[in-house]
């Protein structure tokens, strides 16, 4: 299986696995945004309490959890790998003048910046939430399920919390603008009837995304 | 001159030079003032007076690579005032002329840079790196013979066009100086798309791009993170869908060739 190692290890291989785990990625953020639409159900947050349940108890889902860890590993470890192989490919002395600014887009060459932002909120994010979730002790709610609901509501009542949130995904945002339609280069998959439908399709799901995800944090800060 | 405009006045520039003795030294910036340069010269024509005033008091002329001087030949690589081949879109260092800048500019004017590229002396570094990937597979092993009827192997104008797109490639590294990332894949793909968009390349499509790739990696280019920075200082224009070809080349290749390595 020599061929395979060489094939995923080559630079080539290394942006396919990178393409691979983000578009999968990407596919996790959707289903985590309509799940969490429920947060917006007036209903004091049984149906969300319903779904958090459901969520950390369907085998199922506890198994594609494990994937879901397994891809953000792989992503992070192809950064991090690639980013020291490019460093050291640009050599030691750079150049004295460079506007690399005129020739390139900005959240394109800050992928790994931008990368880094992410993952620290999302650090933040999994011991807040997922961490007390499945490992602390949530008060029941009227179902008799873990109130998940309540600590969501009072985290976004903080407006440092708030603040970092939607930074965050304004840093998700660049990072995907960038990541959705790079993944299609990366995989060959480039037509050009399809490619420029690619392009929209991926500024829209950046936008709409992360436009979704922040609005959770601001509906409860401001309105509720 | 020729052609020359008569209102077009001399020019005086300040120019900020990359110096180096060898490849074993370390390098360093040295400031030159040049006089009278006509906005009629080129790039080069204007380096070629800074090096006549050198060598009039004695010293050692600035060394820069150069041969055709008609955007052909992908020697002259001088990354001028943070941009590969200038600032002008779509054209090399020999046809970027000095009318593009004004009187009293100071101009920074440096090697290409990347691992891959050690620089020889001053702005001259050494491209037998892309010399290696195109013999690693950059070619179709056919015996000459008869000379073939012409169309006698039909190729739609759209594939040859596009071929020809590819084929355009001079080699120069403007990509590799430009990427972030020191990544040679513009150039690789130009030189595999080519080849494999034409029915003479088919012969050796999937063994020449794991090999054109694997001697790549080894060579100590980086990885492609598709910024593009490439694609916006390529002198002729090779795009960025040559390396979405080449990523599809590879896939297919790894996963189909005979080859076990």
């Amino acid at each position: 299986m020599s061929w395979l190692s060489n094939a995923l290890t080559s630079s080539i291989g290394r942006k396919i696995i990178m393409a691979v785990t983000g578009l999968f990625l990407c596919s996790f953020l959707v289903v985590h945004l309509v799940g969490n639409l429920q947060l917006f159900k007036n209903d004091g947050g049984a149906a969300f309490n319903i779904y958090s349940h459901f969520m950390g108890t369907n085998p199922i889902i506890r198994t594609l959890e494990i994937v879901l860890l397994l891809g953000f590993a792989f992503h992070i470890y192809e950064a991090v790998a690639l980013t020291g192989k490019n460093r050291a490919a640009r050599g030691s002395q750079g150049y004295v003048v460079n506007h690399i600014e005129q020739n390139s887009p900005w959240q394109s060459r800050n992928m790994g910046l931008l990368g880094t932002v992410i993952l620290i909120f999302l650090l933040v994010h999994l011991y807040n939430f997922f961490y007390r979730a499945r490992f602390g002790e949530l008060d029941p709610d009227i179902n008799n399920n873990a109130d998940l609901y309540t600590l969501v509501v009072s985290s976004f009542h903080q407006w440092w919390y708030v603040l970092l949130y939607v930074l965050a995904q304004v840093a998700l945002c660049y990072h995907l603008i960038h990541g959705f339609k790079s993944a299609f280069q990366s995989l060959g998959l480039t037509h050009r009837k399809y490619t420029p439908f690619v392009t929209y399709l991926g500024y829209a799901f950046s936008v709409l995304v992360c436009a979704g995800f922040a609005a959770m944090p601001l509906y409860f800060f401001f309105l509720q | 001159m020729a052609g020359s405009n008569p209102n077009a006045k001399p020019m005086n520039l300040t120019l900020k030079v990359w110096r180096q003795k060898n490849r074993q030294t370390q390098g360093n910036i040295v400031d030159y003032q040049v006089r009278d340069i006509s906005p009629d010269m080129s790039f080069l024509e204007m380096l070629d007076v800074l090096n006549e005033d050198l060598l009039r008091k004695g010293e050692e002329p600035v060394a820069f690579d150069h041969d055709c001087r008609e955007g052909i030949c992908g020697s002259c690589n001088l990354f001028i005032n943070g941009r590969a081949h200038g600032p002008e879109p779509g054209t090399t260092t020999c046809q970027l002329h000095m009318r593009k800048f004004s009187d009293g500019d100071t101009i920074t004017i440096e090697p290409w840079r990347a691992e891959a590229f050690p620089v020889n002396k001053d702005l001259s570094v050494d491209r037998s790196a892309f010399d290696r990937i195109i013999q690693a597979g950059g070619y179709v092993s056919v015996n000459t013979g008869g000379v073939p009827d012409a169309n006698e192997i039909p190729i739609p104008k759209s594939i040859a066009d596009q071929a020809f797109d590819a084929a355009t490639c001079i080699g120069c590294g403007a990509c590799v100086a430009a990427c972030k990332n020191a990544s040679a894949m513009l150039f690789v793909s130009a030189k595999v798309s080519q080849l494999a968009l034409l029915p003479q390349g088919q012969v050796e499509r999937k063994t020449r791009v794991e090999n054109m790739i694997a001697q790549m990696d080894k060579e100590g280019f980086g990885a492609c993170t598709n910024i593009g920075s490439c694609a916006a200082e390529c002198p002729v224009g090779i795009s960025l869908e040559n390396i979405a070809i080449l990523n599809r080349e590879f896939l297919a290749a790894k996963a189909t060739s005979n080859n076990l390595a």
